[in-house]
């Protein structure tokens, strides 16, 4: 029988050569003093602002997102957080699950994986694990150790000391975490500032297209932003058969006969 | 015990003096053993809606081979009927062999029911072939096995009829028949061309007026090889009996099952996973020598009640000592809802590999096999964590409400697993599905419906009544136990889902696709004037 997670634990104390505890950059004895304040105050900017890795491995993203994104991309060590959008994050997973990475999906068991095979992700390669419990630390770096990119929600407590280890795995692995939800280590909070979908009216139609203003907040504050379509996200997937409907509004006419609602108002 | 008929005498070439061991009935013998039922029942073996093969019991109401089952059933009212297993026959014949193994070597399976044997060597080793054949008998007695037939005679094809002429005897006791060295001939000479199995042959001999063996014997050799081939050749020389054939001695298989029994019996699965560890080494390592990987499995746990879990587990690799302890403690863990957890004690553990492949096909490549190896291993961690149901894959399949759509597969099992099948069979996506969702596919599809209400500007409920009609325009909304009100910007609906209307487990829902102010879209459902959020385009 395996011991689970204690053995796997331990692993985590190994000196990983990119990351720094907080207590090693305060030199002790010397706190109090305005230098030392000036000192670390500087010393917190370098550290947010540097990169995690001088040669970072950009996964491959879709360009609507890239544009925004710290590094023109998804960098391979990097760790993300979504703010309130599932789309998002699967238009994330979107790039590198089209070229042939694994990817993995923790602790979220409302991810519909037909919107994934519409964004472009490779089922075959896409892991879930819908229920991680009381391990999701252990799990997620478990499976930060298989695959390129790791979609989960955050947890609500977590101890900055596993979070930095969290992502000094990430580095060495070279994957790649989304989280949804809020995340302290991560190097860009994307968001859907805005947000409207056409094809909706008072009782007629259904959806069909979604305009998205997309936010990306990096720890430095810096913010960017881009208005994107659905069909933009949907970029990398030449697999229009999903959807047939919902970027080709001329195709639809004919099709929708079917699905019109057959509505009736009382009022 | 033993009937010998006179025979023949002929100065011929030395035959290979041959026993043939038969057991009647065999696929009934087997049903019989493996479901535990008593020997007299009214058992018919169905294949293909015919019976295949019948007890004694059914056999004496009339049942034969070939009949309708319900024909069968008509005749014997009692009638028990089971599917006809092929692989069930070889598997409890297999202990059959072994223990004629034991006593002596040599058998060849003709088929599970029917073996074959030199009987040279055990005939000088006991003293003669009668002598031979009796502890052939007290051997099988000893393990059940009361009725056996046996023929001592030259050659296969006709120590096979020996044995079967037990039967035509009317002794019933007679369940020996030696045909002397040389006298094979005359014994076959008065059987009917059937029992070469030759259907073509038996024809086109009868209407030559031949009708026996002995008639076909009769000929001669080089005539029936011009008129006849080869085929023909070769049936003439069983018909005189000089069978061409001889005896390929099986070569008994290793032993790939292992069995742990446990005494005093263990109550707690880390106990038994502890003890069972290393006849979990064993069992592959004994695989491992005889050049095979195990790909499936079936683990049976037998408890001190007497309960029995069996359980078959696939490997999308092979399986090594952890892989399969970690089965047999899911298998009592019970991870999956088929499964159920044992109420005492383990007695015994048995493995016995399912399929078994040649290693060599599975070795690893040069410079490895790719980053899927590491995947499988990642991934085997984590199941040993959570259990096998918790690692996932998943596959789109057909129907009408999104949670239906998906079908997830626990990682390893094959992608449609038969007993998955067998209670919710994996729709066809590709049928039509009237009421199936138009436009992009929500991004968050709720795994248990989230309640909510929807409301007109009067703050009344907005329902649908059974002509399909809309109460009011929502005009508000709040979806969860703790969601804010929200105002309705844009809506369609109802869209009507029937779902087999003929069933009373049917369902009638309507659907709605809601968008607020903040122009978030969601799609609601309206089941018998409850509303639940099904899924929400975030």
């Amino acid at each position: 029988m395996t011991p689970p997670a204690a053995g796997h634990a331990l692993e985590w104390d190994e000196p990983s050569p990119d990351f720094e505890g907080p207590s090693r950059t305060e030199p002790r004895g010397l706190s109090g003093s305005p230098a030392v304040d000036v000192v670390l105050g500087l010393q917190a900017r370098i550290n947010s602002m540097q990169a995690g890795k001088l040669d970072s491995r950009r996964l491959p993203t879709v360009p609507a997102l890239a544009r925004i994104l710290p590094g023109g991309g998804l960098q391979s060590g990097g760790s993300y957080a979504v703010r309130n959008s599932t789309t998002l994050a699967m238009a994330l997973l979107a790039g590198p699950s089209a070229t042939g990475a694994w990817c993995s999906v923790i602790g979220i068991p409302d991810f519909s994986i037909e919107a994934a095979q519409g964004f472009g992700i490779n089922l075959e390669r896409l892991i879930l694990v819908p229920d991680p419990g009381s391990q999701w630390l252990t799990v997620t770096a478990a499976l930060v150790d298989v695959v390129s990119i790791v979609l989960t929600r955050a947890p609500e407590h977590l101890a900055p000391t596993e979070g930095a280890r969290l992502k000094a795995r990430l580095r060495q692995r070279g994957a790649a975490l989304i989280t949804l939800g809020p995340w302290q280590q991560s190097d860009s909070t994307l968001g859907v500032a805005e947000s409207a979908w056409e094809g909706l009216g008072s009782g007629t139609g259904h959806l069909r297209t979604r305009r998205m203003k997309i936010t990306a907040t990096q720890p430095s504050g810096r913010l960017r932003h881009a208005y994107v379509g659905l069909a933009d996200l949907q970029g990398t997937t030449p697999d229009g058969h999903v959807l047939p409907d919902a970027l080709t509004p001329q195709v639809a006419a004919g099709t929708d006969a079917l699905f019109e609602p057959q509505l009736v108002r009382s009022s | 015990m033993t009937a010998t008929l006179s025979p023949v005498p002929a100065g011929t070439a030395p035959a290979t003096r041959i026993m043939t061991f038969w057991c009647p009935d065999w696929p009934i013998t087997a049903a019989l053993r493996e479901h535990s039922l008593p020997t007299d029942t009214a058992l018919a073996l169905v294949d293909r809606g015919e019976v295949f093969a019948c007890s004694p019991t059914a056999r004496q109401d009339g049942v034969k081979r070939g009949l309708r089952i319900r024909e069968a059933q008509a005749r014997s009212t009692g009638l028990v009927s089971l599917p006809y297993d092929p692989s069930l026959d070889e598997r409890t014949f297999e202990p059959v062999i072994a223990a004629v193994e034991t006593i002596m070597p040599g058998v060849q399976v003709i088929r599970p029911g029917l073996c074959a044997i030199r009987v040279k060597g055990p005939s000088r080793y006991y003293g003669s072939e009668a002598k031979a054949a009796e502890v052939v008998f007290q051997t099988l007695a000893a393990i059940g096995l009361t009725d056996v037939r046996i023929g001592i005679a030259d050659g296969p094809f006709a120590a096979e009829q020996a044995a079967k002429a037990t039967d035509q005897l009317d002794v019933d006791v007679e369940q020996l028949v030696v045909i002397p060295e040389g006298g094979s001939a005359w014994f076959l000479g008065s059987y009917p061309l059937e029992v070469l199995e030759q259907p073509k042959l038996t024809v086109l001999l009868k209407r030559l007026g031949i009708r026996s063996l002995g008639d076909f014997a009769a000929l001669q050799a080089s005539d029936v090889r011009n008129r006849f081939g080869i085929e023909g050749a070769l049936a003439h020389r069983q018909a005189s009996g000089l069978d061409h054939r001889t005896v390929v001695a099986r070569k008994p298989p290793p032993h790939l099952d292992t069995v742990a029994d446990f005494e005093p019996p263990l109550a707690r699965i880390d106990q038994l996973a502890f003890a069972f560890r290393t006849r979990a080494g064993e069992f592959v390592d004994a695989l491992r020598e005889a050049g095979l990987v195990c790909t499936a499995l079936h683990v049976s746990l037998h408890t001190e009640s007497g309960e029995v879990s069996e359980r078959r587990w696939q490997h999308p690799r092979w399986f090594d000592a952890d892989d399969v302890v970690d089965r047999v403690r899911w298998q009592l863990q019970g991870t999956n809802a088929s499964d159920h957890g044992l109420t005492s004690g383990i007695t015994r553990v048995q493995i016995v590999p399912d399929i078994v492949e040649n290693l060599s096909d599975h070795a690893d490549g040069l410079w490895g096999t790719g980053p899927d190896e590491g995947i499988h291993h990642g991934l085997a961690r984590v199941q040993s964590m959570l259990g096998h149901g918790a690692v996932l894959t998943a596959i789109i399949a057909g129907g009408r409400l999104l949670a239906d759509r998906r079908v997830f597969i626990p990682w390893g099992d094959a992608a449609v697993n038969p007993q998955q099948s067998a209670k919710t069979p994996v729709k066809d996506r590709d049928q039509p599905w009237p009421g199936r969702l138009p436009g992009p596919v929500p991004a968050t599809v709720f795994a248990e419906p989230v309640p909510a209400v929807v409301v007109d500007s009067r703050g009344n409920p907005v329902d649908v009544d059974l002509r399909g009609l809309l109460s009011a325009d929502p005009a508000f909304f709040s979806a969860g136990p703790d969601g804010g009100r929200r105002p309705v910007h844009s809506w369609a609906g109802p869209w009507p889902i029937n779902e087999r209307w003929w069933d009373p487990k049917g369902r009638v829902l309507n659907r709605f696709q809601l968008v607020d102010q903040s122009g978030s879209a969601w799609l609601l459902l309206l089941e018998d004037h409850a509303w639940w959020v099904e899924a929400s385009y975030d």
